[in-house]
């Protein structure tokens, strides 16, 4: 099952697409660290709050709330299902 | 695209920069300046590079520390890691500037993450700028189970590549070969044609690049308007990053490491809260107990009360009574040669040694931004984001320096509320030592009263800025850098340059304070002053109005402050009073005049005499209900 959420909602250990990003200043930021729509990742950690850790390609990346609840992902695999 | 001869662009990119002025030195000696992401090594290259001859200096009109090295005829600039050449923040800018100027870059990139550094390795080299890549961390990309195919990286990149191991320098022999064969890439096609039409106006490439990426800066410097077009160029040379990565980079076996693990537990809530609070009370034992307290106690009694103020009093009475107006402000009791001595070498040098180096260390292992992660939310309630950690714990070093550092900080308006959380409410490491040193006389009660007001102040403060001032906060968006151990000789050079510069900056407030105090003490104002102030240090705070003194010298060095207390008989209720009172008094002289510099008059104003109402007005109440 797929589902759209925002990145503040995703579970720990699920693997993710990004499906958009909003515009502004973030969003370079975002562009040059390597996540843009349809980049998979995967998260690693969401703290209580809803500061989200993302991994690509082992690098890790800190999320803030605000800007991670802009952020819509569509969830690939849940944290169950993996390997 | 063929890589076109450097020779003759070199003439033009020269005389195109109205932020640096360049010298004839400059002209002769080729300019190298080392640009990569944060945690890349960069430091590790320029130390090797550059031996002991180095000149370290602020960047004109910034705090942001360039470092030039000399290395045959070659100047080398170490200059702030950044993740793109534009002007977000004032590391940018420098760096920005830096490679604008410099013949040649040396890009070091981190080679397991090539999908996060190249990013700026194809901006650099899209600028037209002579690159040599030099893929750092070599050794790990073995560990990690990857495979890059470097005559592929090269081919496509069209700049030499080289591989060095930092831990162990291996290839770095070959880093003058690298900086010699540096050369101009591939640029991206479509933004080559684009760069044509602005290159005429703009003189080089890297500028014309620059302003259609909408760097406003560089668009002003030209008086063109900056290009709307960024968006449309990262993704394209985010999408040539990728498929440069695809082709060169390949996945083996991928093996858990004990430093990603580590990691991992900093930002997991249920291991990272007990980790910071590992590493807090290990900064604890030994910055605020090995050394505020057993050596700064043996410092201060035997080299400073035994050894150094005894001489220079001997030695000074020999020319001046010691009773005269003169003897009292050099060798009396606030006495410039001997009390200020004794407190900078004895008292401060070694407290802002261990810090820096606690500080240094914590930053080199990667720690830092997995606690800015772990504590963002948290922040969040009084309107900061998880980056704001970093000047809220360098301010327990040294407010002055926190201050400048809150320039990092995404908006005008976080910058404003951690100002104020800094100058009220963070005791300096210097002022913390002599209020452990109070308050462990006093004990535990007065321990819990004293951290309990001062953190419902933070915390106030904090939440009535958030709630008043307009605006949102900025979020947070960091690169967590692998963990790493700290290279010790790396950390020592970090420790030395930042408690060199803090003395250097310090010092003459230091002797001024005294010298201000000593005067006063002379020619009476202090008792006047004593006089003055009675009302509000008897009969409101309930102390001895010689407790006034240490408000008169809180204003020069907040520790002053603290120190002025120290000698008088208090209750252990009133020691709480005082210290409490003196913590939220006024920033030292050195952090006010930063103060200014950054936020302003009025804002410094407001905050300078908002400390004067609240220490007084907090330190009152809890007068009242103590006493």
């Amino acid at each position: 099952m797929r589902s759209t959420i925002s990145l503040h909602l995703a579970k720990k250990g699920s693997f993710l697409r990004i499906e958009g990003i909003p515009e502004g200043k973030s969003r370079a930021q975002l562009l040059r660290l390597g996540l843009l729509e349809g980049e998979m990742v995967r998260c690693l950690e969401r703290l209580p709050g809803g500061t989200i850790v993302l991994e690509k390609n082992r690098q890790e990346i800190a999320i803030g709330f605000s800007l991670a609840s802009t952020i819509v992902v569509t969830v690939v695999k849940f944290p169950k299902e993996k390997e | 695209m063929v890589p076109t001869d450097p020779g003759p662009h070199q003439h033009v990119e020269r005389h195109n920069h109205p932020g640096i002025p360049i010298t004839v030195d400059e002209l002769i000696r080729t300019q190298v300046a080392l640009v990569g992401n944060p945690n890349v090594g960069k430091s590790l290259f320029f130390n090797y590079l550059s031996g002991l001859y180095v000149d370290v200096s602020n960047y004109p009109g910034t705090t942001v520390e360039i470092a030039r090295g000399r290395f045959q005829d070659i100047d080398i600039y170490d200059t702030p890691g950044v993740y793109g050449i534009s002007s977000f923040t004032a590391e940018e800018n420098v760096t920005r500037d830096m490679v604008l100027k410099a013949d040649v870059i040396l890009n070091i990139v981190d080679a397991v993450h090539l999908e996060r550094d190249l990013f700026l390795t194809q901006q650099l080299i899209d600028m037209g700028k002579r690159v040599s890549v030099i893929l750092n961390f070599m050794d790990e990309v073995e560990k990690q189970g990857l495979e890059l195919d470097i005559r592929l990286l090269s081919h496509y990149l069209g700049v030499p590549i080289f591989t060095t191991t930092a831990i162990t320098r291996k290839g770095f022999d070959r880093i003058p070969e690298a900086i010699h064969e540096a050369r101009r890439g591939q640029q991206d096609r479509e933004q080559h044609s684009r760069l044509h039409t602005m290159l005429a106006i703009a003189g080089s490439e890297a500028e014309a690049l620059l302003i259609l990426e909408g760097d406003e800066d560089i668009a002003q410097r030209h008086g063109v308007a900056p290009g709307s077009e960024r968006e449309a160029m990262y993704v394209e040379r985010r999408n040539r990053v990728n498929l440069i990565i695809n082709a060169a980079v390949s996945e083996g076996q991928i093996r858990k490491r004990l430093s990603t693990l580590l990691g991992r537990l900093a930002v997991n809530p249920w291991t990272g809260v007990p980790m910071l609070f590992g590493a807090l009370y290990l900064i604890y034992l030994f910055v605020g107990s090995l050394i505020a307290q057993d050596l700064v106690e043996y410092l201060e009694t035997n080299l400073g009360n035994g050894l150094w103020e005894p001489w220079v009093r001997d030695l000074v009475a020999r020319f001046v009574d010691p009773n005269s107006w003169l003897g009292t402000i050099l060798i009396g009791e606030f006495g410039v040669l001997t009390m200020t001595v004794t407190y900078l070498l004895f008292l401060l040098l070694p407290l802002v040694i261990a810090f820096y180096l606690s500080l240094a260390i914590m930053e080199d292992s990667g720690y830092l931004p997995r606690l800015a992660a772990l504590v963002d939310r948290s922040l969040n309630s009084i309107g900061l984001n998880g980056s704001a950690v970093i000047p809220l714990i360098l301010g327990f070093g040294c407010v002055t320096m926190a201050t400048i550092t809150t320039r990092l900080l995404g908006s005008e308006r976080e910058k404003r509320i951690a100002n104020a959380i800094l100058q009220f409410a963070i005791p300096c490491s210097a002022q913390l030592a002599v209020i452990a040193a109070m308050l462990a006389g006093a004990g535990f009660r007065a321990m819990l009263i004293f951290s309990a007001t001062i953190l419902t102040v933070f915390v106030a403060i904090g939440t009535i800025l958030h709630r008043t001032l307009p605006g949102k906060t900025s979020p947070l968006l960091i690169d967590l850098p692998p963990m790493r151990i700290p290279r010790l000789d790396n950390v020592i050079r970090k420790t030395a340059f930042r408690a060199y510069f803090f003395m250097k900056e310090a010092t003459p407030w230091f002797f001024a304070g005294a010298l201000a105090v000593g005067i006063m003490q002379v020619t009476g104002l202090l008792n006047i002053w004593q006089s003055v102030l009675s009302p509000f240090t008897v009969s409101w705070l309930q102390l001895p109005k010689e407790a006034a003194t240490a408000f008169v010298m809180g204003m020069v060095r907040r520790d002053f402050g603290a120190a002025g207390l120290y000698d008088l008989s208090l209750s252990p209720d009133q020691i709480v009073v005082a210290l409490v009172t003196i913590t939220l008094f006024v920033p030292c002289i050195a952090s006010l005049m930063v103060m200014l510099k950054e936020r302003g008059t009025k804002e410094a104003m407001i905050v300078w005499f908002g400390t004067w109402v609240g220490a007084f007005l907090v330190g009152g109440t809890l007068s009242q209900i103590l006493l």
